[in-house]
């Protein structure tokens, strides 16, 4: 109880405070700032609901951006390291060159990605793909390799071909770091889909949140910024979620 | 070779496994610069249990795994059924090792029947087979259980009967009691007496623990440290006796003990 009492009991005193802040406009005067740029909470929640039809149409394009494109990375850099670790040169060459390319700031990508694919769907499931590939690679490769070789050598002695190695043993010793990578890629897929918005697009909670700054809509971008958290949570609750049932015997 | 239902049940030994005699000759082993095992001799016949004690370090688990076609000796010649291929003995050598490496996702059975389903047979099939041997071997019940939900001896065996049910004519046994307590480990001992009298194997057992190689085995090897080679060979009677509490104080149990002892402080020198 005190686990979930105390955040919540936080939370609810830091929304409280900033109603106060708002409702007596002191948090705008201390910024100069016009109380309609200045939302309350209460403010917010009402923008919410007044736009729940925009919000959800333009959530339901950035969470398809994120999902496809964790799909994506889920492929390849499953692909990836599994190729890794069966083959040593494969390993040797790529895996420097994998790190290295960490250094690259991949949001200025972004509009070279537009450059390429044009304002749809396409650049923003690559760069959703782009961040999370790393994550993903990584600790599946991480996974793989922390395989006992004692059981390697018993399954061996039990007559297992390298494949049935591969799904009764590898695969499954893999699989909680297969979800460690896909927790770290729930927390970034939704910062890359925005960048790709920002980029070039049409719709999208990025897209909507940049054009709101025209009109000065301060308390719909608020909202925009609340469904988009709280659809990272849900993305991580469900991976959580996934994770227990799957990996059921940790 | 499928080993099926009926095979397990009702064949017995001798006719399952013909010709699984054991040969080591000249058998020499290094990582590198160190030379773990020197020209080791042995021989065990078809449907024997030989010991190997010897003192930690000594190469005894090298020993096994070369013996099971999971490595190549450095030089000399390991042979089963006159074999000296190392896919042959793999073939015919089912590997137990020390840790009973019981995989966590699978139920008890499933682990047991591994082998069974490496060798290609389908999943209800392999169950079954198990199951027969899961009753005989006081395991029933337990067949749907998670390894982390049996105790240490259940585990140890679920992990032989793995090794039983792979229906290869050797088995390698690597100090498959080490890890448990002194009680269970007697239990242990006698549970696989009473294993290998109603399904004989040509054995190699290692174990660091004497009276657990005299009470089991027809034959115990002792070896010295490194580099190994074996300095006493006992015989040894009254092997696998159903009251084992009654066999390690027979007089004679307790004299081999002591010789075996003896060859073993002689051979750690």
């Amino acid at each position: 109880m005190r686990r979930v009492l105390l955040p919540a009991g936080l939370l609810a005193a830091l929304i409280g405070g900033w109603q106060l802040a708002t409702s007596t406009g002191a948090l705008a005067e201390l910024l100069s700032l016009e109380p309609y740029l200045v939302p309350s909470p209460a403010e917010i929640a009402q923008s919410l609901w007044e736009n729940r039809g925009l919000l959800a149409e333009n959530a339901w394009v950035t969470l398809r951006e994120i999902v496809l494109g964790i799909l994506c990375a889920l492929v390849v850099g499953i692909g990836f390291a599994v190729a890794m670790s069966r083959w040593r040169i494969v390993r040797d060459a790529a895996y420097p060159l994998i790190v290295a390319s960490q250094t690259i700031p991949i949001v200025v990508i972004a509009p070279i990605l537009v450059v390429w694919f044009s304002y749809g769907l396409t650049p923003k499931i690559v760069l959703v793909a782009l961040f999370c590939f790393f994550p993903i690679t990584v600790n599946v490769l991480d996974g793989l390799r922390s395989v006992d070789p004692e059981a390697v050598k018993l399954m061996r002695s039990l007559d297992a071909s390298p494949w049935q190695r591969f799904w009764r043993v590898e695969a499954p010793t893999a699989l909680p770091s297969l979800f460690t990578g896909v927790k770290i890629s729930v927390v970034f897929a939704p910062l890359a889909a925005v960048f790709a918005e920002w980029a070039g697009s049409s719709s999208g909670l990025g897209h909507l949140i940049q054009a709101d700054t025209a009109y000065l809509e301060v308390a719909r971008q608020f909202a925009t910024v609340v469904v988009l958290s709280a659809m990272a949570l849900i993305l991580m609750g469900l991976a959580m979620l996934a994770e227990r049932r799957v990996v059921g015997w940790r | 070779m499928k080993p099926q239902l009926a095979d397990l049940e009702q064949i017995s030994s001798a006719e399952r496994h013909p010709g699984s005699e054991l040969s080591l000759d000249g058998v020499t082993h290094s990582y590198g610069e160190l030379t773990t095992l020197a020209r080791l001799d042995l021989q065990v016949e078809a449907g024997g249990v030989v010991g190997l004690v010897g003192p930690s370090g000594c190469g005894k688990s090298t020993l096994l795994e070369l013996i099971c076609g999971l490595r190549e000796p450095s030089g000399g010649t390991i042979a089963i059924a006159g074999s000296s291929e190392a896919r042959d003995r793999l073939a015919r050598c089912a590997f137990m090792p020390q840790r009973d490496l019981l995989l966590p996702w699978y139920s008890a059975i499933d682990n047991a029947a591994l082998a069974l389903r490496n060798q290609g047979m389908r999943r209800e099939p392999a169950r079954a087979a198990a199951r027969g041997l899961f009753e005989r071997f006081g395991l029933g019940g337990f067949e749907a259980a998670r390894p982390a939900e049996l105790s240490g001896g259940m585990r140890q065996r679920v992990a032989f009967l793995r090794t039983l049910i792979a229906g290869k004519p050797v088995l390698a046994l690597d100090e498959p009691f080490a890890a448990l307590d002194a009680i269970t480990r007697g239990e242990m001992q006698g549970w696989l007496a009473a294993a290998l009298r109603a399904d004989p194997r040509t054995v190699v057992l290692v174990t660091h623990d004497v009276e657990e190689a005299l009470y089991l085995c027809d034959r115990v090897a002792v070896l010295s440290s490194r580099p190994a080679r074996i300095v006493a060979e006992l015989g040894v009677s009254g092997r696998r006796a159903e009251d084992r509490d009654a066999a390690v104080t027979d007089p004679g149990f307790v004299g081999a003990r002591e010789e075996a002892l003896r060859a073993l402080r002689e051979g750690s020198r």
